[in-house]
């Protein structure tokens, strides 16, 4: 058995920035793994720009902000150390199998959980009809598209308006093929405005909101589908039905964390996330286990992702250089109204230096609203908010001087503004 | 001149070929698609049944006895994904009751072992996620869950290892009777044969009718299912079955031999011989009638919902004996529920109804099980190490899901008698896209391993069935 300081699981863009920040803030001895043959992630599909405004202050494509984090790593002490999938974690001993080593066990002082997220799948949405080739989680169709080189078919109906759907209905229509429509459930869209006006409206890609797939037909292989509108309760309406002759259907449904490793590893999951509760120094319940990005909860920007994961590689560095947690008891993040998850679920006030960054979606869609932060019924900070929607991830920063102000716990709400006449 | 030919790759074909290739007998199996083990075979309940349900004195009661003992033997022989998780019938009220005390009676008729009636607290301590209305149950150990394909495969490969040759895409179109032989044309081939097996499933009707023979009709019957990701298998320990009602035999609830939660089917009759779709009644059904068994189940981790048939006949029982209407054609056919726990015990029979029929068999000297695969996640970390030692291909895991190695694909492709083409073929032989991602992640690379194996361009490879071709074309092909 090896041993080393860190052991970072998963090279895309939340592991390899845990990897740069644990290494600047000291910790020499770190170990990255990664199950593909290059690391980047999802990152090196996503060949489309409009990664990094934030991040680097310019717009780059996936692979290329991939790429600036892959030389950074080049200027540490970081093994990188490819084609090698985990198969669990026990008592901080990890044990993995490659090609190269077979398989092999670390046993680490600390670990980063960075596994991303995959896509939802017919299985859970309960498209109803036949079975037959055709039906592609959109993330597949990308990876075939822009990695292997082939386009999985001609005519294709886009089910559910996720940022990949959008990116891959704009995608495939520059590669000849027809994008016939994009249906969302929902009243509203699920991914990012701008990807709403650059990737359907400029190319006059119809969307149907308030529509889903109510039919897939095709025994061996797709030959069309049936979309209809749905009511407020979600069920479709009868004598809406359109027929779509197609033969692909994508679906762009949403992300889930990868958490099996997690749970094999016994650390306690947020029914909301899909991943593990955290502190504010990413540190999950078990005690040197820190987590970050799409594992821990599913970001919009892979900035917010390199950010956060900075800030899980910089705790793991101090737990390890500091010879363990400091004292200090957590004090847990509540939701409120409006709010459907926050990460982090908890915070030592005591291990905060400047203030803490508090991630959260909300529930509905929300003009002129406040988030507000209460403590045990005292309103301890307001943030205000123009627009407010369940598929753009808010962040407020609670500056160290307010939360000292907050005891037993602090609650996160979404309230919106009474309208004012002016 | 074949001395049998066994029509039809489902359970009961391989099972028939497996037995017969303990004799020194010329056999053939024809199927009509392009794998074995994808019709009724590979969508249904994967449950070994203890034997209570049939009517005591049928064909039914003594195969399903019978096969359930011998499926646990070969299993064991075999690596096939099997879990010896028990049985029970659960009872809400006192007709049900009487209904459990009837089963436990015809259990005893037909030789099961080991049941026992249980009362509510019993139940609830052995499984406590159940509905608290429940009264009592029907216990029965001897029940199982078994992969049923990899039964099928498992079977298929002992045949083929040992002599069985068998002709997929060999659709049977014709059926000649000349000089007291027969002249089957299948895929294009005339096979000459002494005895004909037909195990054709749902189509055995049809292949009953080209002999002018047809004296029974196949009706199929559609059942639609959950497949529960393997995060929820804390639900139920064993196989969940409710009592009968008018609409019928009663939705289940119940892990599978790999470890995912299983819940349904309903039972739609008169179905389409090839409509496999699934329905949101039929499935809301399912779900309506799960929640009276219990209210625990988290439908968001449902993986996948399908649809398999049962080739219902028009008799009571398994229709299995040489046809009244054409010497030396033998039926096997209406082979319902508990069709998948005989088989085993079908094939073992069929041997005692053709040596009735006249053909004398001799036992062969080295008759032998094939080598079995290796599963890598079964593996102890030991083993894992010796694995990889011994073939490096097993460190690069292609499935993340379910774990499974590049060296266990390349093994299905090079160490199987009857080899996969598509990446449906591979994923029942390894398991590999069976997870949670449904192959989101996966299949590409089982895709490219297709291509490098066979030597073929991606265009090519199917997914699954004839016409199911996985890519449209190369980027930058696709403006014509």
């Amino acid at each position: 058995m090896t041993k080393r300081d860190i052991v970072i699981i998963g090279a895309g863009p939340a592991g390899m920035a845990a990897a740069v920040a644990a290494y600047e803030s000291g910790v020499t001895d770190i170990l990255l793994l990664e199950r593909d043959c290059e690391a980047g992630g999802i990152l090196n599909q996503c060949i489309h720009n409009g990664f990094g405004l934030h991040r680097f202050g310019e717009e780059l494509t996936g692979p290329e902000y991939a790429g600036r984090f892959i030389d950074m790593l080049k200027d540490t002490s970081v093994t990188l150390q490819l084609g090698t999938t985990v198969l669990n974690i026990e008592n901080k001993i990890v044990s993995a199998v490659s090609v190269e080593n077979g398989f092999e066990q670390i046993e680490a002082k600390a670990i980063i959980l960075a596994m991303g997220c995959r896509e939802r799948n017919r299985g859970p949405i309960f498209v109803p009809g036949d079975r037959g080739r055709g039906v592609f989680t959109a993330g597949a169709a990308q990876r075939y598209l822009n990695i292997e080189g082939y386009l999985v078919g001609k005519r294709v109906v886009i089910l559910g308006s996720g940022d990949i759907g959008l990116i891959m209905a704009r995608r495939m229509t520059l590669e000849g093929a027809k994008v016939l429509a994009v249906s969302e459930i929902m009243p509203y869209t699920n991914g990012l405005s701008r990807n709403v006006a650059q990737c359907l409206e400029d190319f006059g890609i119809p969307l149907y909101l308030s529509h889903t797939v109510t039919k897939v037909l095709g025994k061996n292989s797709l030959e069309g589908i049936v979309l209809s509108q749905v009511g407020a309760d979600m069920k479709p309406i009868e004598g809406t039905e359109k027929y779509f002759e197609c033969d692909t259907l994508l679906l762009s449904v949403g992300l889930v964390p990868e958490n099996e490793l997690t749970r094999q590893a016994g650390i306690e999951l947020d029914n909301r996330t899909k991943g593990a509760t955290v502190g504010e120094d990413m540190q999950t319940s078990e005690e040197g286990v820190f987590a970050c990005g799409n594992v821990l909860h599913v970001h919009d920007l892979v900035d917010y992702v390199s950010a956060e994961s900075e800030r899980a590689g910089r705790s793991a560095a101090k737990y390890i250089l500091s010879g363990g947690n400091a004292e200090g008891e957590a004090i847990p993040v509540k939701n409120g109204a409006d709010i459907s998850y926050t990460v982090p679920q908890r915070i030592t006030v005591a291990n905060v230096e400047k203030g803490v960054d508090i991630f959260m979606r909300v529930r509905k869609k929300m003009e002129s609203a406040d988030i507000v932060v209460e403590s045990e019924g005292e309103k301890i900070a307001s943030f205000p908010r123009k627009f407010l929607a369940p598929a753009e991830m808010q962040k407020i920063t609670l500056p160290k001087v307010l939360l000292e102000r907050a005891h037993g716990s602090i609650t996160v709400s979404a309230i919106e503004r009474e309208e004012v006449n002016e | 001149m074949y001395d049998i030919t066994i029509i039809g790759g489902g359970v009961c074909g391989a099972a028939i070929a497996m037995y017969l290739s303990k004799y020194d007998v010329k056999c053939c199996l024809l199927e009509k698609d392009n794998d074995i083990a994808i019709g009724t075979t590979r969508a249904n309940s994967g449950i070994v049944h203890a034997g209570y349900d049939p009517e005591p004195d049928t064909l039914m009661a003594r195969l399903n006895v019978r096969g359930c003992e011998l499926i646990e033997h070969l299993a064991e022989k075999l690596n096939i994904p099997y879990r010896k998780v028990g049985s029970m019938v659960i009872a809400f009220d006192a007709k049900d009751e009487a209904h459990l005390h009837k089963l436990y009676e015809r259990g005893i008729a037909n030789g099961v072992r080991g049941m026992e009636l249980l009362g509510k607290d019993t139940l609830l301590e052995r499984e406590p996620n159940l509905s608290p209305n429940v009264t009592g149950a029907l216990y029965a150990p001897s029940a199982a869950v078994v992969n049923p394909w990899r039964l099928c495969l498992a079977m298929a490969e002992t045949a083929a290892k040992n002599g069985v040759e068998f002709f997929l895409n060999s659709e049977v179109t014709i059926i000649e009777k000349i000089n007291g032989a027969f002249a089957v044309t299948a895929g294009g081939k005339v096979f000459d044969t002494r005895y004909i097996i037909n195990a054709a499933g749902l189509y055995s009707d049809k292949i009953a009718e080209l002999v002018g023979a047809k004296d029974f009709e196949i009706h199929a019957s559609k059942g639609q299912y959950y497949l529960l990701d393997k995060t929820s298998d804390w639900i139920v320990n064993s196989v969940i079955f409710q009592c009968p009602t008018e609409k019928g035999k009663g939705v289940l609830v119940s892990p599978t031999a790999e470890g995912n939660i299983i819940v349904g089917p309903n039972a739609e009759s008169d179905n389409e011989r090839d409509d496999v779709s699934t329905t949101r009644e039929g499935l809301e059904f399912v779900s309506a009638e799960a929640a009276k068994t219990t209210k625990l189940i988290d439908y968001r981790e449902n993986i996948r919902s399908f649809a398999g048939l049962r080739a219902n006949s028009d008799k009571r029982d398994f229709i299995i004996g040489e046809s009244a209407l054409c010497r030396h054609f033998i039926n096997v056919a209406g082979i319902k529920s508990p069709g998948l726990t005989s088989s085993p015990a079908i094939g073992e029979y069929v041997i005692e109804v053709l040596e009735d029929c006249g053909l004398i068999l001799t036992e062969k000297e080295n008759w032998e099980y094939p080598e079995p695969h290796i599963c890598f996640a079964e593996l102890s970390n030991e083993q894992k190490a010796e694995a990889c030692r011994r073939n490096k291909l097993y460190g690069n895991v292609v499935c993340r899901c379910n774990l499974v190695t590049e060296g266990e694909i390349l093994d299905a492709l090079e160490n199987s008698y009857i080899k996969p083409t598509t990446l449906d073929g591979i994923k029942r032989r390894t398991g590999s896209g069976m997870g949670r991602c449904q192959g989101g992640f996966c299949g590409v690379k089982v895709h490219e391993i297709l291509c490098k194996y066979y030597g073929v361009p991606a265009e090519e490879v199917l997914w699954d069935k004839d016409g199911s071709y996985i890519v449209a074309g190369k980027v930058g092909e696709s403006n014509d």
